[in-house]
């Protein structure tokens, strides 16, 4: 299993956590990366909202890179899946603007065959769809038997569905589960698994930022969950680097809820030393996790 | 086909008693809908269910409640695509963010509160024109999608911010802001702009996508507010975070290609705002303490020039203009 590589912003800045687990995990589960060290910036949704056709431009870029390579695209970020697969669809249904942005790639000697397509994938379909449970199953080395962990989905991977891919697999949105499952762990459901974190409005709307962070921790630590679990790293900026400011909104006592990144989950299971995949490197400590293996 | 219903009930007489289920089961065709399900069920079960509906055809917007979690019209959603879904029992609850009245009722008054506050309504410059108004057909194609809005509350019933905020405007009333701001005759674009920047206003969307996802008319409400805000950007109405936010983001990455975590939140902030850059300061601490805070020294991606060329090709269109 081969594919281009792109990492997101957010994995070579804030949580450079992410990136190092991914890098050490990938080789363990059979996949190998083509990194697209000139990759560009997704547009995480904010440059669409200022000039829609750079964004689309900036996206096909990246898919231009990976076809390039004759390798699909992974992501380990739910934000860059939400707004590759919008840009796709877009650059897909309008055949002009596919014209426009390859006259702007062309300078570069890009190219995008929007008829053609690419797959995008993040990590958390390649784990069910490409991989198979069934095979990650059985490259499990130590099962996470007693850790109760909680999916946290982030918002652009479930919405809109029609974007998602959600006719050809419409269990995407319990994905999450099946993985944390196929280690060994037990899943812990809880109402605010497919709501927003909070994270695009932190500099915006502070308190209503944290209190939607604090609304989703409370509820899970209350239904036991000894952490969460993401694939979106802008959901672990607000859930692990702002909690300690969200417990003041919590409804819970004590509110500590480690916030693994999924690479981070698979790592474990696979026998990898905690250090190794920087479960040090977390705001809220991850020794409950660690306890519990 | 049997179909079991779990109805969240509420009685105003016996306030005290929440969140009490009720099951019911009640023999219907297989093409029944859910809401021919609740009638049949209060019709013949328990004539003291309350439910609103009218249209029964997706027209009236009468119906929405959520259903297995999620807000949808009663009377569009069919029971077998729900079990499909899984579960034999169909869950409905009132639609969410507003006040109970009884059982699946609830008090819609904040919701038209919110349409009345942004003026639903169009207004021109000078006298009216001896016939019609001329519009252009491409500019009247571009409000389709709102105008397809039936206030249902289907879009704010799941809004993930008023959950925690009940003073933001809402999907459906900013949407529906768009309808007046996106409308060629209309002369109050900037007015209606600069008070839907304020606080409560556009800029407290998340863009979680919920109201995309579950409007049952396909009105994409969140689509519709982005295009606000690209409209208050473009307009120069930039003196608040949420428009500073997206500036400096896009001009971040013009310039090297990705995102610069560092200076984003400080240019969000404003430069010279003390309070907000202090605000800041325990969560950046944090993220040092743990080896997670973002480089000040920010490198430029290898072929950076292209990304420059980009933008300078696209500048200056707008997303309401751009590939829709």
């Amino acid at each position: 299993m081969r594919y281009a590589f792109w990492p997101g912003c957010v994995s070579k800045g804030a949580c450079p956590e992410l990136y190092t687990s991914m890098v050490r995990v990938a080789p363990e589960l059979g996949i190998e990366l083509e990194e697209l060290y000139d990759g560009n910036c997704t547009g995480a949704g904010v440059i669409s909202e200022h000039s829609m056709e750079t964004a689309d431009a900036l996206n096909a870029r990246n898919f231009a890179l990976a076809q390039r390579l004759g390798l699909p695209l992974i992501n380990i970020c739910s934000t860059c899946q939400g707004v590759q697969s919008l840009a796709q669809q877009r650059l897909r249904k309008n055949p002009q603007l596919a014209a426009r942005v390859n006259e702007a790639l062309a300078d570069e000697g890009l190219q995008y065959d929007a008829e053609k397509g690419l797959e995008v994938k993040n990590f958390l379909w390649v784990l069910v769809e490409d991989l198979g449970l069934e095979k990650l199953r059985s490259m499990v080395k130590k099962p996470l038997t007693g850790l109760k962990a909680g999916p946290f989905y982030g918002c652009y991977i479930l919405r809109p569905e029609s974007v998602l891919g959600f006719d050809e697999h419409p269990d995407r949105d319990h994905y999450l589960e099946y993985v944390i499952e196929a280690v060994g762990a037990t899943v812990v459901n809880y109402e605010g698994q497919d709501k927003c974190c909070g994270f695009p409005i932190m500099t915006i709307n502070k308190k209503n930022s944290l209190s939607m962070a604090a609304s989703h921790l409370s509820e899970a630590q209350s239904e036991g969950a000894d952490c969460l679990v993401t694939p979106c790293p802008l959901c672990h900026l607000n859930l692990d680097a702002q909690q300690p400011d969200a417990v003041r909104y919590a409804t819970v006592n004590g509110l500590e809820v480690p916030i693994l990144h999924l690479p981070q989950l698979i790592g474990l299971a696979l026998g990898i030393d905690a250090a190794e995949l920087r479960l040090n490197r977390h705001v809220v400590s991850t020794r409950k996790v660690l306890a519990r293996l | 086909m049997e179909v079991k219903l779990k109805v969240k009930r509420f009685d105003p007489e016996s306030p005290e008693v929440k969140g009490r289920y009720q099951e019911y089961s009640v023999d219907m065709p297989e093409n029944a809908t859910v809401l021919e399900s609740l009638i049949q069920a209060r019709d013949y079960e328990d004539e003291s269910l309350a439910l609103r509906c009218s249209c029964r055809s997706s027209i009236c917007g009468s119906c929405a409640m959520r259903i297995n979690g999620r807000a949808r019209l009663a009377c569009k959603t069919q029971v077998r695509n729900l079990t499909k879904e899984g579960g034999e029992e169909i869950v409905v609850e009132p639609p969410g963010n507003m006040p109970v009245i009884k059982d699946l009722v609830v008090d819609m008054s904040s919701f038209w509160d919110k349409v009345l506050a942004v003026k639903p309504w169009l207004q021109p410059s000078g006298p009216p024109p001896e016939r019609e108004y001329l519009v252009p057909n491409e500019a009247m194609a571009a409000l389709t999608e709102v105008m397809n809005c039936i206030m249902c509350g289907a879009c704010v019933s799941d809004c993930t911010v008023l959950e925690v905020d009940p003073t933001f405007l809402g999907p459906a009333a900013l949407a529906k802001a768009w309808r007046f701001v996106g409308d060629p005759r209309d002369a109050e674009d900037l007015p209606r702009l600069r008070e839907l920047s304020e606080a409560s206003g556009m800029w407290d969307c998340t863009r979680c996508n919920m109201c995309v996802q579950v409007c049952p008319k396909d009105v994409k409400p969140m689509d519709q507010i982005l295009k606000l805000r690209a409209e208050a950007t473009h307009a120069g109405i930039t003196g608040n975070a949420g428009s500073r936010h997206t500036i400096a983001f896009t001009e971040i990455v013009e310039h090297s290609g990705r995102l610069d975590e560092f200076r984003l939140p400080i240019l969000t902030h404003g430069k010279l705002n003390l309070v907000g850059q202090v605000s800041d300061l325990p969560v950046a601490l944090r993220m040092l303490r743990s080896g997670k805070m973002p480089s000040p020294f920010h490198k430029p991606i290898g072929g950076v020039k292209h990304i420059k060329r980009i933008f300078r090709r696209f500048a200056g269109k707008k997303p309401s203009e751009g590939s829709h």
